[in-house]
Order: C-alpha cells, then sequence, then structure tokens
C-alpha cells in the first residue's frame, strides 16, 4: 500500500528544500565568474579599483555561498531519508554522478573557497586569480554533473532492470553522461546562473548610481555585468530552445503539456502565445496561435508531428498493458528462476515495467487490473497543464526581458552613458528579482512536468518513497520550514546590509590611508 | 577490471577511507567548533581560534559530502537503509550541518556582542551534535537495526528516535564526541597562539584520556556483552546484491571474533597508544606531533569499528536475513568498476591540492593581529 500522505508530503519536503537551495546556487555560478572577470581586469592592468571590486562583490558572494552549501547537504541527504526506494532502484546509476561530482568539482570548490577569502595576502596576484578561476570552473563542474545525474530522471538510458536486484543498473556509462538532455540541460542553467549573476550586480550597481554613491565603482561593475548578461541571455534562451528541442523526442508529454496540446494538429504545429488551459474540458480557451513555429522548435522540421495528450494517453494504455505482461513474468520468474517462457516474455517487455507500477501507484495489483484502473493508471500520466502551459510562458517572457534589457545596458555602457537616464536605472534596479523567479519556473517546468514518474517511464514517484511515517516527515518539514525561513531571514538582513553599506560604506573604495581587510 | 568480490573489498576499504577522512579533517574544525567558548576567552581569542579553521573546514565537509555519494553510488542499499531508518538522527545532523555554514561565515559580518555570542552557542552546537548522532549510529549497526526487507526489495523500518537511544550506542556516541573533542583541541594547540594553545594543552590532559577510557569500555563491552551476526550457511562473495539470497544468524561469538576481529584488537591497541602520546606530546610543546598522534588515534577508532562489523555493513535485528553485507549490499560490478577509475584519478589530485592549500595557510594565527584587524569574514 503507498501512504498517499507521505508520498505527497516527501515531494512537498524536496520540492520546497530544492526551491530554496535553488535560489543560492545560480547566484554562486554566476557571481563567481563575474569575479574572476574583474580579477582578471585587476591582474591585467594591476588598478586597484578592480581588486576592490572583486573583494566587495566577494563578500556579497561569501554570504550566498555559504546558504548554498548549507541547503546543498540536505539535498544529498534527502534521496536517502526520505526516497529510500528510489536509492535502491537507481542507485546503482544515479549515484555515480553525484559521487563523482563530490570528487571532480565541488571537492575543488570548497577546498578554494577559503583561499578566496584568506589567500589575498598570502598569494602572489596571479596565484589568487587562478585560485579564482578554479573556483569559477569547478562551480559550474559540478552543475554539470548534478544536471547528468537529473538528466537521467528525465531520460533514463545505458540501464537496464536486473530482476535478481529488483533495480535498474547500468550497462553503459557513456551513454549516461553522454546523454543528449544532460548536455541542452547543462548550458541552458548554467547560462541561467550567469544571467542572475549579472542581474544582481548590474541592479545593486544601479541602485548606487541612482543614489549617487560609488559612481566608478558601479559604472565599472556595470559594464562587466552588461557584457556578461547579455551574452549569457542570449545562450539562456538559445540553448532553452535546443533544451525544448530534446524535450519533445524524449518527454513528449512534458511538452503536450507545456503547450497545452490536447489534440494532435497537423504539422507543422502552431504555438500558443496566450491561452486558458481547461483541464476538465480538455482545451484551450481563447488561444492565440502562431502558425508553425511549434513545429519548427519542437522538429525542426515542416513535416514532423508532435502528439497531443489525448493520443500520449492511449499510447500510455499500450504500455500499461505491456507492462502488465512483464510484472506478471516478474512473479513467475520469483516463483521460479529457471522457468524460461516467463524470461522470456519478462525480456520481451521489461521496458513497459515501469508502466505497470502505474497501477501500483494507484493501489491496484496491476494482476487483477480491470480496463477502468488502466485507463485511469494512462489518465495519471498527464501532469498538471495549466501549471505547466504558464510557468513556461513567464519564464521565457522574462528571458527575452533580459536580452533586451542587457543588450540595452551594452549599448549605453559602450557609450559610456550608464548613469544618463534615471529611468532606466529604475527598471535595472526593478529587475533584479525576475531571474530568481524564471529560475525557479525552470525548475518546476523540468521537475513537476515530470510527474507522475521519479525515473521517466520507470518508476512512478509515488513508489520511490521510504517507509516513514508521517509524522517523521511532518516533523522534518516543519522543521525546514522554521529553520529555512529563519536562516532566509538572517540571510536577507546580511546581504541587504553589506549591498546598502558599500565600497564606500566598508572603507573599501576609494582608498584611504590604511589598509583595510 | 578487478573481479566482483575484490572490487566490492576494495569498495568496503574506500568507504573505511572516506568516513577515516571525515573524521580526521572535518573532525578537528568540528573539534574547535565546539570548544570555542571555552578555549576563547573573549572574542578577539574566539575570532583567532575560529580562523585556524574558517579557510579550511568547507574543503574538510566534502569528505562527508563525498562519503554520502560514495555510499549512494557504491552502496546504494546501505544509504537507502541507513538514512530512512535513522530518519530523526540524520534529520538532527542535518540541522548541524546546516548551521554550521552561516554560523562560520556569519558570525563575524556584525559587531554586536550579542549576536557573536549567539553564533558561537550555534558553533558549538553543530560541532557537538554531529559526532555524538554519527557515533550513536555507528553504535547501533552492532545491536543490529530493526529493518526487513519484502520480496521486492522495499525496506520497512520498526522503531523511532528514542529506539535509537540505548545504553551501548550512546557510550559510542560519547567515544565520538570526546574523540573529535580531542582532535580539536590539538588542532587548536598547532595553530594558536598563547595563551589559547596553552588552554588546548590543559584541554588534552583531559579529553584525551577520557577519550581512551570511554573507547576501551565500549570495546570490552563489545567484546563480552554484545551478541554478534554471522552468515550461516554458504557465502557468496560475487553474486547479485540481494540480501534475502543469504542466511544469517545471530549466536555469533562476539563481534571481535569475526572474520577481522584480531586485525580490530591490533587496531585498537595503536588507537589508544597515540591517544595517550597526544598529551604528553602537547605539554612538551610539540604540538605537531601531538595532533599527528590524535590523527591516528581517531583513523584507527574507526577503522577499528569497520573491521569488528565485517563482513556486515548494517545488521537486522527484526530479519537477521535482511541483514546488509558487503557481499549483498553494492552496486554493480561496472559501477565499482567505473567509480574505482574515478577515484583513482581524483582523490591523488585531491590530496594533492588540499596539501597545497593547508602549505599556504601554514604557520600559527597572529592573535594581536586578528585583534586589530575588523576582518568580517
Amino acid at each position: 500500500m503507498i501512504d498517499h500522505t507521505v508520498v505527497d508530503l516527501s515531494r512537498l519536503q524536496f520540492a520546497l528544500t530544492a526551491l530554496y537551495h535553488f535560489l543560492f546556487v545560480p547566484l554562486t555560478m554566476g557571481l563567481v565568474f563575474m569575479l574572476a572577470i574583474m580579477e582578471s581586469v585587476y591582474v591585467m592592468t594591476g588598478r586597484e579599483i578592480w581588486k576592490r571590486m572583486t573583494q566587495f562583490w566577494g563578500v556579497l558572494f561569501g554570504i550566498n555561498f555559504a546558504m548554498g552549501v548549507a541547503t546543498g547537504v540536505t539535498m544529498e541527504f534527502q534521496f536517502g531519508t526520505n526516497w529510500a526506494y528510489y536509492s535502491h532502484y537507481v542507485g546503482d546509476v544515479f549515484g555515480t554522478p553525484l559521487a563523482i561530482e563530490g570528487m571532480m568539482a565541488f571537492f575543488l570548490e570548497a577546498t578554494f573557497i577559503g583561499l578566496f577569502f584568506f589567500g589575498w595576502d598570502k598569494l602572489s596576484r596571479v596565484g589568487h586569480l587562478a585560485v579564482t578561476w578554479l573556483l569559477a570552473f569547478a562551480t559550474s563542474m559540478s552543475a554539470l554533473w548534478i544536471l547528468a545525474a537529473n538528466a537521467w530522471m528525465q531520460n533514463p538510458v545505458g540501464a537496464e532492470f536486473n530482476i535478481d536486484t529488483m533495480r535498474m543498473e547500468v550497462t553503459s556509462f557513456s551513454a549516461v553522461f553522454f546523454n543528449p538532455v544532460a548536455q541542452s540541460k547543462f548550458v541552458h542553467t548554467v547560462s541561467a546562473g550567469y544571467v542572475l549573476g549579472a542581474m544582481f550586480v548590474l541592479s545593486i550597481s544601479a541602485w548606487y548610481l541612482l543614489n549617487g554613491r560609488n559612481v566608478d565603482f558601479a559604472k565599472r561593475s556595470m559594464t562587466v555585468a552588461a557584457s556578461f548578461g547579455l551574452a549569457a541571455s542570449l545562450s539562456v534562451v538559445v540553448l532553452g530552445d535546443e533544451s525544448g528541442y530534446t524535450v519533445t523526442e524524449h518527454q513528449k508529454m512534458k511538452l503536450a503539456a507545456i503547450e497545452a496540446m490536447w489534440e494532435t494538429e497537423p504539422p507543422p504545429a502552431s504555438f500558443t502565445l496566450f491561452g486558458w488551459p481547461d483541464v476538465a474540458e480538455r482545451k484551450t480557451h481563447y488561444a492565440v496561435h502562431i502558425p508553425w513555429v511549434m513545429g519548427l522548435i519542437g522538429t525542426r522540421s515542416l513535416d514532423g508531428v508532435l502528439p497531443g495528450i489525448r493520443e500520449l494517453v492511449a499510447e500510455a494504455e499500450v504500455r500499461i498493458a505491456d507492462g502488465r505482461k512483464a510484472y506478471a513474468a516478474m512473479q513467475a520468474l520469483r516463483a521460479d528462476r529457471n522457468d524460461a517462457e516467463a524470461r522470456a516474455t519478462f525480456e520481451a517487455h521489461k521496458d513497459d515495467l515501469g508502466h505497470a507500477l502505474l497501477l501500483t501507484r494507484l493501489n491496484v495489483d496491476p494482476l487483477s487490473a480491470s480496463p477502468e484502473d488502466v485507463a485511469r493508471a494512462a489518465e495519471s500520466t498527464i501532469p498538471n497543464v495549466p501549471v505547466l502551459f504558464w510557468a513556461f510562458r513567464i519564464m521565457v517572457a522574462c528571458g527575452f526581458w533580459f536580452i533586451a534589457l542587457f543588450a540595452y545596458s551594452f549599448w549605453l555602457a559602450s557609450k559610456r552613458q550608464l548613469d544618463r537616464h534615471r529611468w532606466y536605472l529604475r527598471v535595472a534596479l526593478c529587475s533584479l528579482p525576475l531571474p530568481w523567479i524564471a529560475s525557479e519556473l525552470g525548475w518546476i517546468v523540468a521537475e513537476y512536468g515530470r510527474q507522475p514518474w521519479a525515473i521517466e517511464g520507470i518508476l512512478p514517484t509515488a513508489l520511490g518513497v521510504s517507509s516513514v511515517s508521517v509524522t517523521q516527515v511532518m516533523t522534518s518539514l516543519i522543521g525546514f520550514v522554521v529553520f529555512y525561513t529563519a536562516l532566509a531571514v538572517v540571510d536577507a538582513f546580511l546581504m541587504v546590509r553589506y549591498a546598502r553599506k558599500g565600497p564606500d560604506g566598508l572603507g573599501m573604495w576609494p582608498p584611504k590611508e590604511e589598509g583595510v581587510h | 577490471m578487478p573481479d566482483y568480490e575484490t572490487l566490492r573489498i576494495i569498495w568496503w576499504l574506500l568507504l573505511g577511507v572516506l568516513l577515516a577522512g571525515f573524521a580526521v579533517m572535518d573532525g578537528f574544525d568540528l573539534g574547535v567548533a565546539a570548544l570555542v567558548r571555552v578555549l576563547g576567552h573573549d572574542d578577539g581569542e574566539r575570532r583567532a581560534l575560529l580562523e585556524t579553521v574558517e579557510p579550511v573546514w568547507e574543503g574538510n565537509q566534502v569528505w562527508l559530502i563525498l562519503g554520502g555519494g560514495a555510499i549512494f553510488a557504491a552502496w546504494p542499499l546501505l544509504y537507502a537503509a541507513s538514512f530512512s531508518g535513522f530518519y530523526f538522527a540524520i534529520f538532527l545532523a542535518l540541522l548541524a550541518f546546516i548551521l554550521r555554514p552561516a554560523g562560520f561565515n556569519f558570525r563575524n559580518k556584525i559587531e554586536d556582542p550579542r549576536w557573536r555570542d549567539a553564533w558561537d552557542g550555534v558553533l558549538t552546537f553543530t560541532g557537538v551534535v554531529p559526532p555524538l548522532i554519527f557515533g550513536v549510529a555507528i553504535g547501533n549497526l552492532f545491536l543490529g537495526v530493526p529493518f526487513r526487507y519484502d520480496a521486492t526489495l522495499r525496506m520497512t523500518y520498526e522503531g523511532g528516535l528514542v529506539d535509537l537511544l540505548r545504553p551501548f550506542p550512546l557510550l559510542v556516541g560519547l567515544v565520538a564526541l570526546a574523540m573529535l573533542l580531542m582532535h580539536g583541541a590539538a588542532w587548536a594547540a598547532v595553530k594558536s597562539e598563547d595563551p589559547i594553545a596553552q588552554r588546548a594543552e590543559r584541554a588534552l590532559r583531559v579529553l584525551a584520556p577520557a577519550f581512551v577510557l570511554l573507547y576501551a569500555a565500549a570495546g570490552a563491552w563489545l567484546a563480552t556483552g554484545i551478541p554478534s551476526y554471522v552468515i550461516s550457511g554458504a557465502v557468496v562473495v560475487d553474486g547479485p546484491s540481494n540480501p534475502l539470497f543469504k542466511a544469517v544468524a545471530t549466536d555469533g561469538q562476539g563481534w571481535l571474533h569475526g572474520a577481522l576481529g584480531t586485525w580490530a584488537c591490533v587496531i585498537a591497541g595503536i588507537a589508544i597508544a597515540s591517544a595517550v602520546l597526544v598529551p604528553l606530546l602537547a605539554s612538551r610543546r610539540r604540538h605537531r606531533g601531538a595532533f599527528l598522534a590524535s590523527a591516528v588515534a581517531v583513523v584507527g577508532t574507526v577503522m577499528s569499528a569497520g573491521f569488528a562489523l565485517f563482513p556486515f555493513l548494517m545488521p537486522s535485528s527484526l530479519d537477521p536475513r535482511s541483514s546488509l553485507t558487503v557481499w549483498d549490499a553494492s552496486s554493480s560490478r561496472l559501477t565499482l568498476g567505473l567509480m574505482l577509475i574515478a577515484a583513482a584519478i581524483f582523490m591523488p589530485i585531491i590530496v594533492a591540492y588540499t596539501s597545497w592549500v593547508y602549505r599556504v595557510l601554514r604557520g600559527r594565527i597572529d592573535l594581536a593581529h586578528v585583534r586589530r584587524s575588523h576582518s568580517m569574514h
């Protein structure tokens, strides 16, 4: 029996802690590159102000980094505490990228972060710069491995089910690591982090200019942010499109849900710009279509067909039927490991075993399921259409806004007119929360859109939970909410305080007689 | 690629290396955090004391993160069973690991003494709780943990936080705490100037004997009072990782008579001898020597527990057949092989750059300089 209260609470806890962790990680990824760029300018030109810029933004970086580390441990432990069956079922494949992330990236990052702050007087200029670049490199490498693990949840390649151990086991590691989903996700996600870091510097610098403080400091910072942000925002949108293309290939249902595409359209399909998805009627009201665009984005062709939700549900029904054959054969094999006929049936249908587990998820025995149960299980493969539809559109709108804002900033910076228009500075300041909103919505599209699967087509999320009680999960969930809220308050307090103080208030720039640490 | 049996043994050893690495590296900064109010008497001293670990604790903590990742990848059944079975205990440890980065990074950001006092309290908590909890968890392994598997290898656990708090595991928790306090004080002696270093020497004269006594008591209890588990029937060392394919009896002769019991005793002897040396060396101002001796004691203590348990990883008191052993809780051969290659490439690199960082940061923290500066890190 699956206790759905435990499932729902565990999912809520995972979503909250992941979304919270992802408030800090993209800023770390983006800001560290800006630090490396600023420090490179310092080393190349020898101008003190660039060192002070690196150190000042470094203070804010440090506050944020601590939060990223604090909330990251939770993520790694939580698979074991709350998703024990998931960990058992896919640990053979999923654990490896996480372990390699630790060895290759996080170790490097965490070892050198201390030298970044405490090594200014202990290292040569070039030595310290090397530390900063290593830090930047390691941070993005970290994302590479985490996203390789995540991509396997979206597109589980290079592994097959082993009936003796009751779990998925690796058949090809190169397939796991060179998963096309992993590559497009990696570039899209790190670019999003770079955009966020650039916006952070741009907005706070704009605030200084609005107040007429730290003018030299802020203009230089904004110039770095504008160029870095423009490149990153172009990359995040273009490669986001690539990400969309790989979704088409591997997660047709997610794409159909994002588009609220209830029926299969004759190719090339149109893109729904806006509309009101109605789940009950399976229709999208007031839809504004742009002809051809979806077919072109999704299939890179004029004649590729994008299946609609209704067709995909029908496909799921067929796979559930096949999966039940595999499930029955598995029971027979468990009773008698030498049953050759059962072995053959199992091998023929084991790719659909996961679909039989959709019945288990509904607390129906796959062996005795009625046609209504099967239909219900097939329906359950539809994710939450309105949430995906809107989350995606807001995210994309933010993406285009970032391109426009950074392009304009870049133009102003190249004309040395960054402080000319107060309205521009206000707009830049007010855009500060947008990359966070876009990043969190991106997570929702990717992970909420994967439901009901933990591993697409292999393991329904509900089956992955630990055998823990409602009380246990409730207690930890409340604990996390309380602790994380308290930490968020402290973090925001320190961030605002140090940003407000600014390089002038902290005595970092302009330089005084005495050296400041 | 080595055969499945060899790979399992190698990964069992590497698990030990990672846990010992965590205890030695992160152990001293947990110990320093726990002792911040004891060894530092005013804000300047405390800042100097914390600065002995602030540049390195993040790197040290990766031993724990990597340990978690390696257990997930190499021993997925152990990862799933221990983390979900010890649910509340892991949650408490997590709280400590969540608060630690905030404690180290936020403490010096505001000058208000109340703010700093509060964070010192937090740091003490984050230094004391993890060793206690990990010790209690390891103590429970020897008694057996109440879990069982069904035919689909879904684990159920019958017990709660209170069931973990039996006398023997609590004693092991105290052993771990005393051990890391000793280790932290030894580090403080190496990296601090007087009067902090002198206080650390005095603390070692209490902490090291306390550790030795508690550890010896736990060993004696283990030898005489705690029944052990043995695999009864054929031991298949290269079969599929399914715990239900074997039989286990609980009438063992005691944990110190297991496959590697003699080794466990030898290593325990080395650990005790090293711990005895710690205060002797420290009092003669041989601080580095004392820290090295402390590190040997820490490694020995972790290893002795693993050797005594071998081949078990997590015995089940509810259904002994469900017990996890080295032979039936690992990943597939392919995964273990690939991970071994990754470890062979990256672990030497990690050791190399970590050593370089410690070289750059060598020397005692200048207390007068810390008092003068208003560092916010």
